[in-house]
């Protein structure tokens, strides 16, 4: 979007690293050798092309051992949309003679809501669970809607837009319990929440480079030895025949990169935005009234904070923002390029007034204390402004009833 | 989606905005489909001329600049004037909006509308060529959804 020169600021504070992270410096640097130099075929035999495929077994050897699973059940794809699309469409491919149920929940992005979509226009059936006011899934509600036809469970790890963290270890076990195989769209938590892949028991885990500081356009997908799952990219032969392509050698070696360093500093980044996390929820909901936070108070990502401010509307609300150098984002419909408020706030239950003034703000580790206490001085003023401009906020204050033309 | 630079400095800069006591005319319209509201406030004197106008909006970027820009439009001119000042009149003193923006700029319309209607209703007159406004503008706005 385009500013006008006077409300450029200096001051610039990135917080939406739930959108994308910046790239490492030492993650270009050891993305650099496999574009000019090291730039060989993996499938070539020449030395050119060995150095380039031992690169990446080297790569995929390091990533795996974060994640502890075993080195060939990592599969590199072009990101997590696809790794979502892979897991559930393929599965369901694979499994439909015996059964074609799926259960997801009412909060998944959307790279897998609009891949169960197309499933369901494909003869498959999905139920959709639904959350309560914190973004969390019952298991016993998921343990009730198993049925003997249901092949595969997909559910989100960590919310995108409420941070919430789902009890993913737990709803595994059930689905294993009942013969279903388990998907987690991951892209939100790996590098930000403790992930043993063994531990968890789910046969799918779903992950992208960009969310931890790598490149975009390369992510991976988990699969379970033993899984039936086909390939979901026609073509030739790599990734052990099941995702044909050149592999992206300059992206996975940037993201494993982005990852080793990621897991070698986790407990001191994570500690970090943990205490500034809390310092900014704890101010906003002290400081400003007709707010709430949405997600969970503690089950939540460490660097999410999502609230909702009564009375104003989201892009108002960044767009004021980013005029003082805060950039944050919204589950405001005009800010999604659709007319309607976030599937995931109506979920947790929020009306669509609400759901509407609704920001969110992901720290990453360059945040500062002071980052996050004008942050918060910079709301106040800005909500100020807001609600005085809204009728709203006139209805409320003079007790009247505000034209209701909320469906 | 980019806005121009005038929507910015209306958004950034509001004309009009607030309230008038005892205003002559009022009218609040929304979009129940992507919540915005907007109301306007008219003092018109005995000439039939809007002396003054003031807005609240409740609503995105779009919709407080075309508030904004609405109400400069019909400042100082009589209600025929007024009628005149098209959606489209709007989004081009504006220097356009993006496209899934459009209807913001019906809000601005249908609540200049609105306004005189109530105005015409408080002083029992009929104003030639107003139909009564609808209170919710997106009953005629389901091209928008397209998006």
């Amino acid at each position: 979007m385009t500013t006008t020169t006077s409300t450029q600021v200096s001051r610039q504070i990135y917080l939406d690293n739930a959108a994308t992270t910046a790239v490492y410096p030492q993650v270009v640097e050891a993305m650099l050798p496999y574009f000019t130099t090291a730039y060989g075929n993996p499938s070539s035999i020449y030395g050119l092309g060995n150095s380039a495929k031992e690169a990446v077994t080297d790569a995929r050897r390091r990533i795996a051992a974060h994640l502890n699973v075993p080195t060939q059940d990592l599969y590199f794809t072009a990101g997590g949309t696809e790794s979502d699309n892979w897991a559930i469409k393929a599965t369901a491919d694979a499994y439909q003679a015996k059964g074609k149920h799926l259960i997801t929940t009412a909060i998944e992005h959307h790279a897998v809501s609009h891949s169960t979509a197309w499933l369901e226009r494909h003869g498959f059936e999905v139920t959709y669970l639904g959350v309560d006011e914190s973004g969390l899934v019952d298991p016993t509600a998921f343990e009730a809607a198993i049925r003997p036809d249901t092949i595969l469970a997909t559910m989100i790890f960590a919310n995108n837009e409420i941070g919430t963290i789902q009890p993913i270890k737990e709803l595994a076990a059930i689905a294993k319990s009942h013969g279903v195989l388990f998907h987690t769209d991951a892209v939100q938590a790996v590098a930000h929440v403790p992930i043993d892949v063994a531990d968890l028991g789910v046969d799918m885990l779903s992950a992208s480079a960009h969310k931890f500081h790598g490149p975009k356009g390369v992510g991976f997908l988990y699969i379970r030895k033993g899984l039936k799952t086909k390939s979901f990219v026609d073509g030739g032969g790599q990734e052990r025949k099941r995702r044909a392509g050149t592999e992206n050698v300059p992206g996975i070696m940037g993201m494993a990169k982005a990852l080793d360093l990621c897991m070698a500093d986790f407990d001191a980044r994570v500690a970090h935005e943990l205490a500034l996390r809390d310092h900014l929820i704890e101010r906003v909901l002290a400081e400003v009234d007709h707010v709430r936070l949405n997600g969970h108070r503690t089950q939540r990502l460490p660097n999410n904070a999502n609230f909702s401010f009564e009375f104003v509307e989201g892009e108002s609300l960044l767009l004021s923002l980013e005029q003082k150098g805060i950039m944050g984002s919204s589950g405001s419909a005009c800010t999604s390029g659709s007319l309607d408020p976030s599937h995931v706030l109506l979920a947790i239950g929020l009306p669509h007034e609400i759901a509407h003034g609704s920001l969110r703000l992901t720290l990453g580790e360059e945040t500062t204390m002071a980052d996050i206490d004008y942050t918060v001085e910079s709301i106040k003023g800005v909500l100020g402004c807001l609600r005085m401009m809204s009728p709203l906020y006139d209805d409320y204050l003079h007790g009247r009833k505000a034209l209701t033309v909320i469906k | 989606m980019a806005y121009s630079d005038k929507v910015m400095e209306h958004f950034t800069n509001p004309r009009n905005m607030g309230e008038i006591d005892n205003p002559s005319g009022v009218g609040t319209v929304g979009n129940a489909q992507c919540g915005d509201i907007m109301r306007v406030y008219f003092d018109i004197d005995d000439e039939g001329i809007i002396r003054d106008v003031k807005f609240k909006t409740f609503g995105c970027a779009a919709a407080v600049a075309t508030s904004s820009m609405a109400t400069e439009l019909v400042k100082g001119k009589s209600i025929q004037d007024a009628l005149k000042v098209t959606n489209a009149a709007v989004c081009e003193a504006l220097d356009g909006l993006p496209p899934i923006k459009v209807h913001c700029s019906l809000l601005a319309e249908e609540a200049i509308h609105a306004a005189l209607w109530d105005y015409a209703e408080k002083n029992g007159i009929v104003i030639e060529g107003l139909e009564k406004p609808k209170t919710d503008i997106h009953e005629d706005d389901e091209d928008s959804e397209e998006y």
